[in-house]
Parts: C-alpha cells; structure tokens; sequence
C-alpha cells in the first residue's frame, strides 16, 4: 500500500507546477483534506528552512555562493515551495540577491 | 547620527593597482574629511562579472564599511559616479541589521545561560548515582 502510494507522488512531485505545499497554504495544515484537494494522502515529508535550522542570521549579499543554491539554471530566483525556506528568510534572500544582481555577482538573466 | 554602512564598487580591471590604491585613499579622505569613520578597506580581488558591464566582464572588487551620516554619503556617491575607473557601486545600510543580529545573540547568550543551571543539578546527581554504585558492587 505504502509502495502504490509513494511511487506516483515522486513524478508529480518533480513537476514544479501544483506542487503539494503550494496553494494548500502552510505545511502545518497537515492531511488535514486527505483525499480532498488534488487527492493527496500523505503530504511531501516536512521541508525545512535551512536557514533556521543552522540559524543564520544574516544573509548577505556578498556571499554568493551561499546564494547560489537558491537560483536556477537561468537566473531566476527558486520560489520558496521547492526550496522550504520560512516567509522571514526568503524575503531577506531575495533583498540579498537583488543586491547581488545589481552589482554584478549574480546575473540577471543567464544563458540563452 | 552616525550610521553604518557598507559600499561596494567595481574598479575596471585595466587600472594599476597604484590607481586602484590612490582611488581608496581619495574615498577614504572623502569620507573622514565629511566627519565620517572608516571601519575597515577590503580587496576582493579580481572577479569575473555576472554580466558585461560598460564592455568588462572582470572587475576588481573593493569592499569599505564606514560610519557616516546620510549627507556624507551622498557626497560618496556622487564622487563614485563621477570617478572614471569606477564602473558599479552599491550601497547598503547595515545599522538596523547589526543590531537585530546583536539582540539575537544577546537572547541566544541568555537562553544558554538559564538552561545551563538546571541541567547541571540533575547531571551531577546522575554522575555522582552510578559512581556511588559501581564502588559498591565492586
């Protein structure tokens, strides 16, 4: 039971668009509609805001590297769905690499 | 009132490092001349850009945190735009964010602190019950 369930989700999970967390609102809610809203039983196990697990403070703009992880291929900022960052430290990141952005650390729009 | 900030620019790669070093030293007179405070002049060294900019695609990064009121860097950065060899400039005001950080590690400290009491009663109560055990069933 456990295997029937588990294998769809992983392709459905891939596909960026309707991810789980997404319009459901928080991951708290929980199953809480098991079966109601896209017809999910379990919920995508509980993503966590790595900068509130290794308690980082301060996301500057210099440290590109750190920044790095959380822009695509092209430039793009990831939104926070697929990445688990909290509310708080997702907008202080995307100041960051904005800031990056303009002084040249990070591109705008890369590749073709 | 004195606030903290921090800039960066991006000196064209085809200066020489005597006019890279005059450049700070003129900045930096801009700035204790206006009554500010420099904390610290770093080099980052020769990057290559994210983008082409002004036809450059490397750069040589310059990082100054100073204390300056908002007139004084005004004036920094007017000077910045003017100067020739520099091609980008950021400034970021880093005041509120030093101290949200500093209230953070003052509670983190505090945190520690009360925790550290009542943990130590109990484990010491749990090294000195097994060490009274083992000295008696030996």
């Amino acid at each position: 039971m456990a295997d029937e369930t588990t294998t769809p989700r992983a392709p459905e999970g891939a596909a960026p668009s309707g991810g789980p967390g997404g319009p459901r609102g928080p991951r708290s809610g929980g199953p809480g509609g098991p079966g109601g809203p896209g017809g999910r039983k379990f919920f995508r196990r509980k993503k966590v805001c790595k900068f509130c697990t290794e308690k980082i403070d301060a996301i500057p703009y210099r440290d590109v590297r750190l920044l790095q992880g959380f822009v695509a291929e092209r430039g793009k900022i990831v939104p926070r769905r697929l990445t688990g960052v909290c509310t708080t430290h997702q907008r202080r990141l995307t100041r960051a690499i904005k800031q990056a952005r303009n002084i040249a650390l990070l591109p705008f729009a890369a590749r073709y | 009132m004195q606030r903290f900030y921090e800039v960066m620019f991006i000196v064209r790669p085809d200066t020489q490092d005597e006019d890279v070093d005059k450049l700070i030293a003129g900045f930096e007179a801009t700035v204790t001349n206006g009554g500010g405070n420099i904390r610290s002049t770093e080099k980052l060294g020769r990057r290559k850009l994210a983008y082409l900019v002004r036809k450059f695609s490397e750069g040589n990064y310059i990082l100054m945190t100073i204390d300056a009121d908002g007139k004084l860097v005004a004036e920094l950065e007017r000077r910045l735009r003017v100067s020739e060899p520099v091609i980008k400039f950021i400034t970021v005001r880093m005041d509120e964010e030093q101290k949200r950080i500093d209230k953070i590690k003052a509670i983190r400290v505090t945190r520690k602190k009360l925790s550290a009491q009542p943990v130590a009663a109990p484990v010491e109560a749990a090294v000195e019950a097994p060490a009274e055990a083992t000295p008696a069933s030996a």
